[in-house]
């Protein structure tokens, strides 16, 4: 029964970690494709380090995949967090219909330094 | 069960291709960087299946390591980008 629940859970995390890199790869954009990859792949990670916390109870596996999971959760979306801000300071464009640029206003930088940059 | 950790596998490899070819297309230096930060995620998913098929606790180490790992060095080449602005 727990094995089970165990394949359940990494065949959903093997489809939200496809998802995301096929939104890494079709997006048309550095921050569209953040924003698809980081959050899909972290879920799916996530949940296929439940699937072992599930079939293997809290021995030594499951306390590993129980220990793993927080860790993964704030490595990945700081990491993800500091690269869109580096890549905007860094000058690079967003798309060209992208509507609204909100953090040109907070950050104190000119109007439209995104779309005009490098 | 064999044949499913098999088939497990080879779909994460395929997905670390999937982010190989945005490594090597992409057309921005972001790009690449956000391709690599995907793959060393990728790859604690890969770990997870073997230790998930082995019962061996010790490659979840590896994982842990590598998570740690990535996340310095994608703060290092974030900061990298922040340090070479050109609109000042």
């Amino acid at each position: 029964m727990n094995e089970t629940i165990s394949i359940i859970l990494i065949i959903i995390g093997l489809l939200f970690d496809f998802f995301g890199c096929l939104g890494l790869i079709r997006f048309p954009d550095v921050y569209n494709r953040l924003q698809s990859a980081t959050k899909c792949v972290t879920l799916g990670t996530w949940c296929i380090l439940l699937a072992l916390l599930v079939r293997y109870g809290f021995t030594e596996i499951g306390v590993k995949a129980l220990i793993a999971i927080p860790l993964l959760f704030l490595a990945s979306t700081v990491g993800a967090h500091s690269l869109v801000r580096g890549s905007y300071q860094y000058g690079i464009k967003l798309w060209e219909k992208s509507v609204r640029d909100e953090y040109a206003a907070d950050a104190g930088i000119d109007e439209g330094v995104g779309k005009s940059g490098k | 069960m064999n044949l499913l950790t098999n088939i497990f596998l080879y779909a994460l490899i395929a997905m670390c291709f999937m982010c190989f070819y945005r490594v090597v297309r992409g057309p921005t230096i972001a790009d690449r960087l956000v391709g690599i930060d995907i793959l060393g995620i990728l790859v604690v998913g890969i770990t997870a299946i073997i230790a998930w098929k082995t019962g061996m606790s010790f490659i979840l180490d590896i994982g842990i390591a590598w998570i740690i790992l990535s996340f310095i060095g994608t703060l290092t080449l974030a900061k990298y980008l922040w340090r070479n602005k050109l609109n000042e």
